[in-house]
């Protein structure tokens, strides 16, 4: 086979825990002509506020932008669809000469007539600022007009990475806060932040809290509405999900609101136990709380254990390889995957810090391959050179996974099925053992090679 | 007829996509090459999941990876150090090179900087740079495509290019012919393919994803997939006795094909996209003036079969309402073959706006310039809805992007071209030929005759 040469200034981004030793260099731009998994500014923004289903999305930029981001989440909505809409200035060559300010405020007056959302996001792309358009004040000024906020999002695609566009919606949603009265909220009660409904998982866990007796304000986003967001501020805590996308929010919060914030993760069972028993620690003064959390633990629990033991005879000793957004998220899949009798050969994210990989390191087994913000080349490198039998990610890894003739599983936003809480655990597994046991892979080149 | 509607300046749910992703596309067609976007990280990735969703295969597109000083500094350091890094990766034949809006703005000369990181290389070490001009502001991506595919000529075949024209065989028994298949599936191109070599021709068909994206798995890890047209075969387009052109509205502009025939004098076929009888009965007459051979009689006995198929069917379809979208030249196709079988496009639409759609369909066929069809350019799928709810069409035929609307108007949908994100297979759907057609054909007759059975109260077991 050709060997695969990794670049000299990528070297520093890849580790075999075991072998190496140095730091992960990590939190930085892509480097060019690598073909980094990552998207853009804008890519982050748009994720964030993506499920706010009451209020109006509009890309100002050329077409492209709304189009490949046109209902590209699988975010459920229990009410109004807004954002499965895609609305776009769509500037063409005589707006970059003229400018498109009064095309972007006529389509947002077109919007907001026709639609009457609650709230308007701006998302300004890459030649926006470069062509001089004011959007900060065309915002304001349809906000005047309309009464409703109108609120820029920062997210030309090359001032920063995807972390960057997280930043920007966090501004974006933090002006929303506070423009509700907060009364009649529990002592009791949270925000869900980083948590996106991708195939209802927001309503698994806000059953949860509900159950525990734990009051919800907020989720951002998932099934997000305006005015839910605009009395989060009365809420007791800020339970973190996702936590590269929203803990700035969180800090932000803190700091005006004086809300704490813990950081959570709802995927496999022992991160969705600890997430509910962190929230109730929390509420230590109320301890029916606590009581209830272990005794649907349990319930929960009983309900999958007898499935997920019997898909993890087969999945024994198999390996897994993961490539995902979040370091946070890579944690939670890692002991996941024990759950499920799986060693993980490689992890790799888009956008984690050093922190994060420090803590990943520790997680991980002898052998094992860390790479931040890596490429096809590298992802089937080590997905050969380990033998893994399973990859995790999206849509954009998929042909990686499938080409070398292995299982998939995909992990990110365009998912139907829910993934997160105990019934997500099951699913997850189920996810997996009919991926990895499928009869197909005894057909491929791979397994005829490895005379499997 | 022009459409009666409220003209709105946002567009809803686009009915087209960005210029570099057709850019992106051409250039995937070529053998050992790798597309690379002069902009933000974002434009390739999303690009990459768009077709990666469609296609089911990898798609590497390089990025320039601009920041914020590329972009007050130009982006010439950066594509000088992705197209290095892209040669130690991937040693590609062929960089095709398509900028962005970000790029266009800013006013980066990339012929220039191209001249200047080639002056720093030895020549024998580079692989071919192709560039194009892609900013997402002007044209869609089906112009993307057609400008991808007329700079690969324009750049590998020089006007000092030796082997010009001479009407002569060079390549053995066979007869060289070049073809332009427009932004049509692989199966679509492997059936070309199939065609042309029965009539005993050799043809070069650029840009050819066939096996690119749709291709086996690897047996051992590939930089880049197998496939794609091979350089030293677009190098012989001058020499070929005839290019095949598809897409009539391509046809009123700049192409490839008229390169070839203004450099070279390489006689230039234009036709429609083959679809339907009508159009695929011209593409074979002119395979049969290129080779002055008679149609091989397999071809023959499959339009004989189709044209069977198409009396067997016709009540079923016979007067049917549909409507159909997508870019221009795949409209024109489509309406030319629903027009032969009695179905009435009752609404064309295209997100594109070359000015060119009305003249064009009413060239196509007498029978749909009587027919009064509405005709949009420039339409969005919010504004295609808001029509299909007048006019209560029978069915709607287009690409996956068109489903929210026939799902919110309960109207079945036949799924065609590029993308189709809402099922398996979108690389195996056959447009072309009569084989094409015959497929179609039976998808749209059973498409009807399933929405009939279901509607009915009895219920069906024969037809």
């Amino acid at each position: 086979m050709e060997a695969i040469n990794i670049l000299e200034e990528r070297k520093k981004s890849i580790f075999e825990k075991g072998k190496e030793n140095h730091e992960l260099s990590c939190d930085k731009v892509s480097l060019a002509g690598s073909v980094s998994q990552r998207a853009c500014v804008f890519c982050g923004s748009r994720v964030v506020l993506y499920p706010i289903a009451d209020a109006i999305h509009l890309v100002h930029g050329p077409i492209g932008c709304a189009a490949y981001t046109w209902d590209i989440r699988g975010a459920l909505s229990s009410g109004p669809e807004l954002h499965r809409l895609s609305f776009s200035t769509d500037l063409s060559e005589t707006d970059i000469i003229y400018g498109g300010e009064k095309k972007l405020e006529a389509a947002l007056d077109e919007l907001i007539d026709e639609y009457k959302p609650k709230a308007a996001f701006v998302y300004s792309t890459c030649i926006v600022g470069i062509i001089g358009d004011d959007v900060e004040s065309v915002c304001k000024k349809v906000s005047q007009k309309k009464g409703i906020p109108v609120i820029p999002v920062h997210s030309e695609g090359f001032k920063g990475t995807k972390k960057d566009g997280y930043k920007a919606a966090c501004h974006a949603l933090f002006k929303l806060t506070d423009r509700e009265p907060a009364q009649g909220i529990s002592k009791c009660s949270i925000n869900i932040l980083g948590e996106f409904n991708i195939g209802g998982e927001a309503w698994i866990i806000k059953d949860y809290y509900k159950r525990i007796g734990v009051e919800v304000v907020s989720v951002m986003t998932g099934d997000g509405r305006v005015d839910e967001i605009g009395r989060s501020h009365g809420a007791a805590l800020n339970v973190v999900q996702c936590s590269g996308s929203m803990t700035y929010l969180a800090k932000l919060m803190e700091e005006k609101y004086g809300i704490p914030y813990i950081r959570v993760s709802y995927f496999g069972i022992e991160d969705m136990s600890a997430a509910l028993y962190d929230v109730a620690a929390f509420f230590k003064d109320n301890l029916k709380i606590m009581d209830k959390t272990k005794t649907l633990v349990r319930e929960e629990i009983n309900k999958i254990y007898p499935a997920l033991l019997e898909m993890r005879k087969d999945l024994t000793g198999k390996k897994a390889a993961l490539y995902v957004g979040g370091t946070f998220k890579a944690f939670s899949l890692i002991k996941a995957l024990r759950h499920l009798g799986m060693d993980v050969v490689l992890v790799g994210t888009q956008t984690g810090s050093p922190e994060d990989y420090k803590l990943l390191k520790e997680l991980c087994d002898e052998g094992t391959i860390i790479l931040d913000d890596a490429n096809p080349l590298e992802l089937s490198k080590y997905i050969i050179e380990k033998g893994a039998d399973l990859f995790i990610g999206g849509v954009k890894e998929r042909p990686i996974a499938y080409k070398l003739g292995l299982g998939f599983c995909d992990h990110n936003h365009e998912r139907k099925i829910p993934l997160a809480g105990y019934s997500g655990m099951l699913n997850f597994a189920k996810e997996v053992y009919d991926t990895v046991m499928s009869p197909v892979w005894k057909l491929t080149p791979r397994m005829e090679k490895n005379g499997r | 007829m022009a459409v009666d509607i409220k003209k709105y300046s946002v567009t809803r749910n686009a009915c087209k996509l960005c210029t570099p992703l057709g850019a992106a596309l051409a250039f995937s067609g070529i053998e050992n090459s790798v597309p690379l976007l002069h902009g933000s990280q974002g434009c390739s990735t999303y690009i990459r999941r768009y077709m990666i969703s469609h296609f089911k295969e990898p798609v590497d597109i390089a990025s320039t990876n601009f920041s914020e000083e590329t972009a007050i500094f130009g982006g010439g350091l950066n594509l000088k150090r992705a197209l290095d890094n892209i040669i130690t990766q991937y040693k590609p034949g062929m960089i095709g090179v398509a900028t962005t809006c970000l790029s266009e703005t800013i006013g980066d000369d990339v012929p220039m900087i191209l001249r200047d990181y080639k002056a720093g290389k030895k020549l024998e070490d580079l692989p071919a740079i192709v560039h194009v001009s892609t900013p997402s502001y002007r044209g869609t991506h089906a112009d993307g495509f057609h400008n991808a595919v007329r700079a690969i000529v324009d750049t590998l075949l020089p006007v000092s290019e030796d082997s010009r024209y001479t009407g002569e065989d060079t390549t053995g028994s066979s007869k060289l012919v070049n073809i332009f298949p427009e932004m049509v599936s692989p199966e679509d191109m492997r059936y070309m393919k199939e065609i042309i070599s029965s009539f005993g021709l050799k043809g070069i068909m650029l840009p050819d994803y066939s096996e690119r994206l749709e291709g086996a798995l690897w047996f051992e890890f590939k930089r880049i997939q197998e496939g794609g047209t091979k350089l030293s075969d677009i190098r012989k387009m001058p020499s070929a006795s005839g290019s095949l052109e598809f897409g009539r509205i391509l046809a009123k502009g700049e192409s490839a094909g008229r390169v070839l025939k203004e450099r070279f004098n390489v006689p230039l076929y234009n036709l429609g996209l083959p679809i339907g009888v009508n159009e695929t009965d011209r593409f074979i007459s002119a395979l049969n003036e290129i080779t002055g051979v008679e149609t091989p009689d397999a071809i023959k006995k499959e339009r004989d079969r189709l044209i069977d198929s198409y009396v067997d069917g016709h009540k079923y379809v016979s007067q049917a309402r549909a409507i159909v979208y997508g870019e221009e030249d795949l409209v024109a196709g489509i309406v030319s073959f629903l027009t032969e079988i009695g179905i009435k496009p009752v609404l064309c639409a295209s997100g594109a706006k070359s000015g060119l759609l009305e003249s064009v369909l009413k060239d196509i066929n007498p029978d749909f310039d009587k027919s009064n069809a509405l005709i949009m350019s420039g339409a969005d799928f919010v504004e295609i809805e808001e029509i299909a709810g007048r006019l209560k069409p029978d069915i709607i035929i287009g690409h996956s992007k068109g489903y929210s609307v026939a799902r919110k108007l309960n109207i079945p949908i036949v799924r065609v071209g590029f993308p189709i994100h809402d099922r398996f297979g979108g690389s195996r759907i056959l447009h072309l030929g009569y084989r094409g057609a015959q497929q179609l054909f039976d998808r749209i007759v059973n498409t009807i005759m399933e929405n009939r059975q279901e509607a009915s109260d009895v219920g069906w077991s024969y037809i």
